[in-house]
């Protein structure tokens, strides 16, 4: 199991790593800086975090050694705008969508056979890919160009974000991404085309003959894709849960979960494609807990049914969101970590069954990572 | 010459003294100071070449008047103060 967690939050990054005495966690690296975004490379052992400066935009650092030192290196940079591109406005709010970086909100690796390759996703929509480990990054145009991005909105941010990006584990060309809100897209050739395929999906809020359902507007919160089993995905849905047998297409809702179906949070077993996590919450604006009950739900049968998971929990009310990124499982399939708005950090040994509480002191978590 | 100096905060991120600068404009003075702290433009400005919304300009103790093109007019006795603006959470 991994010995080493990452933590992003609102005031830095913090590396937590496990003695004999159990789980401790660093002081603030980046004291005071928004943390969205880790990737720990597993090809290089290197570590990338983005800092969010709050005055001086967002940047990206590198770690060779394992956080003891870091390294500035280029941010992803949007070109400048053609004067031929066509003006493209946020459909809810009638905003341009700038061309300019306004946060990192994914980063993936490319295939063990792509040494140094990286993927970006950006607030307002962008998907980057740097060759050189991050020195240097290209926005991929085939994406960014794509006339539906016209439909694309933003959930919870002004401007559309891709949050999601799944690297096909035995050909790293195939990709997967998923924006809030524009729906699934895939590349079958390194990034060079790519299709929509979040059909299935809807809104439970809007009828479908008025746009509920059409694929380029809906809102995953988050997808992952099983290791072991690739052609498995979940996605965490505005309105549901989601579940793909056929490589990232033909979804189908999860009608059983409960005690909602809203959330961010998803993370999936390695080997196993039938089991998967949730923490479910209340929808639509309030965001907490159903009934203040903070617990994370588990399905052992691809969605058929779903336990709750609370041992080791709050047994009071609790208000505590998980958002999408601070949920993670690391390449065992035993350990997850979960950190929550609230500033809590828990982990569990034993798939979920029950939970440490490593601290309810951090600033409000927004990814977590293992090493 | 004028001279250009940035706040303790920005010279946190980017080791740039107070310094002697050429040009006619604020944003001559700061293309100099870029040409040799380059990695200093990204902290100034976005990737479109705007000025960060936080980042405040001052010349001889006023905001500049452009702050779009930064093109104020300086004079060789002026001073130039680059700050972030007061603001977080």
């Amino acid at each position: 199991m991994s010995e080493q967690i990452f933590i992003g939050t609102r005031k830095g990054l913090f590396l937590c790593e496990r003695n004999g005495s159990g789980w401790k966690h660093s002081e603030a690296i980046f004291p005071g800086v928004p943390v969205p975004m880790l990737l720990k490379d597993p090809r290089s052992n290197f570590l990338y975090a983005a800092a969010e400066h709050e005055h001086f935009g967002t940047k990206l650092h590198r770690s060779e050694d394992g956080g003891k030192t870091w390294k500035e290196l280029e941010s992803p940079v949007y070109p400048e705008k053609p004067d031929d591109a066509p003006l493209i406005v946020d459909p809810w709010r009638k905003a341009e969508v700038p061309w300019s970086l306004k946060k990192i909100w994914s980063l993936e690796a490319g295939g063990p056979d792509q040494p140094g390759v990286l993927w970006c996703g950006t607030i307002p929509g962008g998907l980057f890919r740097s060759p050189d480990h991050g020195e240097t990054w290209e926005l991929v145009r085939s994406l960014w160009d794509r006339p539906e991005r016209a439909k694309w909105s933003g959930g919870g941010y002004d401007f559309p974000g891709l949050h999601s990006i799944c690297i096909h584990p035995q050909n790293a060309d195939r990709i997967a991404v998923a924006i809030s809100c524009g729906g699934v897209w895939q590349s079958p050739d390194g990034g060079e085309n790519w299709e929509q395929t979040a059909h299935g999906m809807s809104y439970d809020f809007m009828p479908e003959d008025q746009g509920g359902a059409d694929p380029e507007s809906q809102d995953p919160h988050r997808m992952v894709q099983c290791e072991g089993s690739p052609d498995r995905f979940w996605i965490q849905h505005h309105c549901a849960i989601y579940r793909s047998d056929e490589n990232g297409r033909n979804w189908k809702e999860r009608k059983e979960a409960t005690p909602s179906g809203f959330g961010f949070a998803v993370c999936v077993h390695p080997k196993d494609p039938d089991t998967a996590w949730f923490v479910p919450a209340q929808k639509d604006e309030e965001r907490y807990p159903v009934d203040g009950k903070f617990i994370v739900t588990r399905t052992r049968d691809g969605g058929e049914s779903f336990e709750v998971l609370n041992q080791g929990l709050p047994e009071t009310l609790a208000y505590d969101l998980v958002y999408r990124h601070a949920l993670a499982i690391d390449a065992s399939g035993e350990r997850l970590a979960m950190g929550s708005t609230t500033g809590s950090v828990w982990i569990s040994e034993n798939q979920g069954d029950s939970w440490d509480h490593l601290t309810a002191h951090l600033p409000p978590v927004y990814c977590v990572r293992f090493g | 010459m004028p001279s250009i100096s940035f706040s303790p905060n920005i010279r946190s991120h980017v080791d740039v003294d107070t310094c002697e600068v050429g040009g006619d404009t604020v944003r001559e003075a700061l293309e100099l100071v870029f040409s040799t702290h380059p990695r200093l433009r990204s902290y100034l400005f976005d990737d479109n070449g705007t000025l960060r919304k936080h980042i405040a300009m001052v010349l001889n103790s006023e905001p500049v008047h452009d702050r779009n093109q930064l093109s104020d007019p300086i004079q060789p006795d002026d001073e130039i103060f680059v700050m972030q603006a007061l603001s977080g959470g």
